[in-house]
């Protein structure tokens, strides 16, 4: 576990987004999208990846990780609802928002997880440009 | 006619090439070509990071000499707050601001009374529903770098005019009032610790500027103390404001707001991690942050003369002295409509590789590739920041492969092989001396 490198996959993203010349705002979703998949793979997973396809239209993130996986998929969506150990919760990370904060900014989500195999979770963002 | 007017500018005579500054940009806007640096405009923020850490003093900043003060009927100076803290313990602002009056200026308007207004109009500003958390806009650097990389958290920043063009406006609208001045006839000069400042003179964030020029303070400096000792004026002590006084310092703008959760930070490089936590979502907790691109704040800037860690100690001594008086903010206190910025601030979209978004994406692949073939030092030699940049740049059309001395040593590498390959071959008619050698070698 290594927080302190927590973010970097994220900066590389929001990177090429801004290199593509996506909106502010998908970007701005695209960020806190690929910070909080990126934060659950450094907490909960043994292995993980994150890559994003970016479309002119669109940006798609994909989460995969090997680790505990998701019980109930509706119940983890659910805002404060955390199964981050006490200490990671001390460190002021695992409040329970991870994945209510992915729902909130992407405009379709999709997660598939088995139980001690991995979680695979796939977020849309709808690159919409402004005032058009 | 240029898009961005710059105050930092590069002396090409002295610049020998090297790449200090290209790895210091915070965003990435310098690169050495031909043996020289060269700024890419549009990304300039003007925080002077490239004037500190030039070892060959090749890069400046433009500023005004005091000679413009003639081309005005009516002048006025505009001290910053970190004016105060260059010099001696027994100079006190009434001291500095007199000899500001023996230099030529007909008036003197204090930023920090200026300062002191935007400290009572953050008070309120706080109470209002706005995204968390505000971002000061005091430090033009600092908002410049969220137009080009940070440019979703602009709605963030504070829409309140900066202390400087607060008091230019008072002090036009009296010079204006009391001696019926008309506007082109005053000329109103900022005396300026950074040259971010100059640039928020001559390209405001605002529909205009209310000041006409800066002067770098490095530079009046010596005016200053010659006149210290002898003044021909005389002004009554105490009436400088302890709070305004403190903006000069980091965290002197918090110090001014009771009753919210602030944070300060100052360096521009940890401004970004700062910005980059607040982009990922984080700091929600926080109602203000008071960000500036130079470390111990404007008392640090680039044009300043005395070293910052004295400073700090005198400017702190300064606060508590002048905390015991009790200074009264002027009348115009706690009014928005006057000292609100008229719209927001635009992002500069500097990064972006085509405007054509399916071009950029097939450009982007590019520098993809491109960057996983560089070795991956950013070594800087090629000119560029790093390897990524580079990548970037040869995808743009700035640049080419061979920039990077390890590729071309890897060329070179080949190449060599090459003609130790085509030297072992032979025509069908050559030979013989060759045989005859190796038989030679053999008998020995």
């Amino acid at each position: 576990m290594d927080f302190t490198r927590g973010g970097e996959a994220t900066a590389k993203i929001k990177k090429a987004l801004q290199l593509v010349g996506m909106e502010v705002d998908t970007i701005r979703r695209a960020v806190i999208v690929a910070y909080e998949a990126e934060l659950n793979i450094v907490i909960h997973a043994k292995h993980g990846s994150l890559v994003t396809h970016i479309h002119p239209n669109r940006v798609e993130i994909e989460a995969v990780d090997e680790g505990p996986g998701i019980p109930d998929i509706s119940l983890a969506l659910q805002e404060g609802y955390s199964t981050a150990p006490p200490h990671i919760r001390e460190m002021g990370f695992g409040a329970g928002m991870g994945l209510p904060n992915i729902q909130r900014c992407s405009d379709e989500l999709h997660i598939d997880s088995e139980v001690d195999s991995g979680t695979t979770l796939k977020a849309i963002i709808i690159n919409k440009s402004r005032g058009e | 006619m240029q898009k961005y007017f710059h105050s930092v500018m590069l002396d090409q005579e002295k610049c020998k090439g090297c790449t200090n500054c290209i790895k210091h940009c915070p965003t990435e806007a310098i690169r050495v070509r031909e043996g020289r640096a060269r700024i890419i405009e549009e990304r300039c923020i003007d925080c002077g990071e490239c004037i500190r850490i030039c070892p060959n003093r090749a890069k400046l900043a433009i500023t005004d000499p005091l000679e413009r003060l003639q081309e005005f009927k009516y002048t006025i100076a505009l001290p910053a707050p970190s004016l105060y803290a260059q010099f001696g313990p027994a100079v006190m602002p009434h001291n500095i601001l007199a000899a500001l009056l023996d230099i030529g200026f007909d008036d003197y308007y204090e930023v920090a009374v200026g300062a002191e207004i935007v400290t009572n109009c953050l008070c309120n500003y706080l109470k209002r529903d706005k995204p968390r958390p505000l971002i000061s806009s005091a430090c033009p650097a600092v908002v410049r770098l969220m137009q080009v990389r940070f440019p979703g958290l602009l709605e963030h920043v504070v829409l309140i005019d900066t202390p400087m063009e607060i008091s230019a406006r008072i002090a036009r609208e009296k010079a204006t009032r009391v001696h019926g001045y008309s506007s082109e006839e005053i000329g109103v000069f900022f005396i300026t610790p950074c040259p971010a400042k100059v640039t928020a003179i001559k390209q405001p964030f605002g529909s205009r500027s209310y000041v006409d020029g800066a002067i770098s303070m490095s530079s009046i400096y010596g005016e200053i103390l010659g006149r210290l000792e002898s003044p021909s004026t005389n002004i009554a002590p105490g009436g400088s404001p302890a709070i305004g006084v403190g903006w000069g310092r980091a965290g002197g703008e918090n110090h001014g707001i009771k009753d919210h959760s602030l944070l300060a930070v100052d360096g521009i490089h940890n401004v970004i991690n700062v910005f980059e936590e607040i982009e990922r979502g984080g700091l929600r907790d926080i109602d203000y942050i008071e960000a500036q691109a130079c470390t111990g704040g404007c008392i640090g800037g680039p044009l300043v003369p005395q070293n910052q860690f004295v400073s700090r100690v005198r400017m702190e001594n300064l606060v508590k002295k002048l905390s015991q008086n009790n200074y009264r903010c002027p009348e115009i206190d706690c009014n928005y409509d006057f000292c609100e910025l008229p719209g927001p601030i635009l992002p500069r979209p500097a990064l972006k590789l085509s405007n054509d978004i399916d071009q950029a994406i097939s450009m982007l692949e590019q520098v993809e590739k491109i960057t996983s073939e560089l070795p991956g030092l950013d070594c800087g030699s090629c000119g560029s920041p790093n390897c990524r940049a580079l990548a970037e740049d040869i995808v743009r059309g700035y640049a080419e492969t061979s920039y990077c001395v390890f590729k071309l040593r890897e060329k070179l590498q080949r190449l060599a092989r090459e003609i130790v390959d085509l030297s072992h071959l032979q025509p069908p008619a050559m030979g013989r001396e060759t045989q005859k050698s190796d038989e030679g070698d053999e008998k020995q």
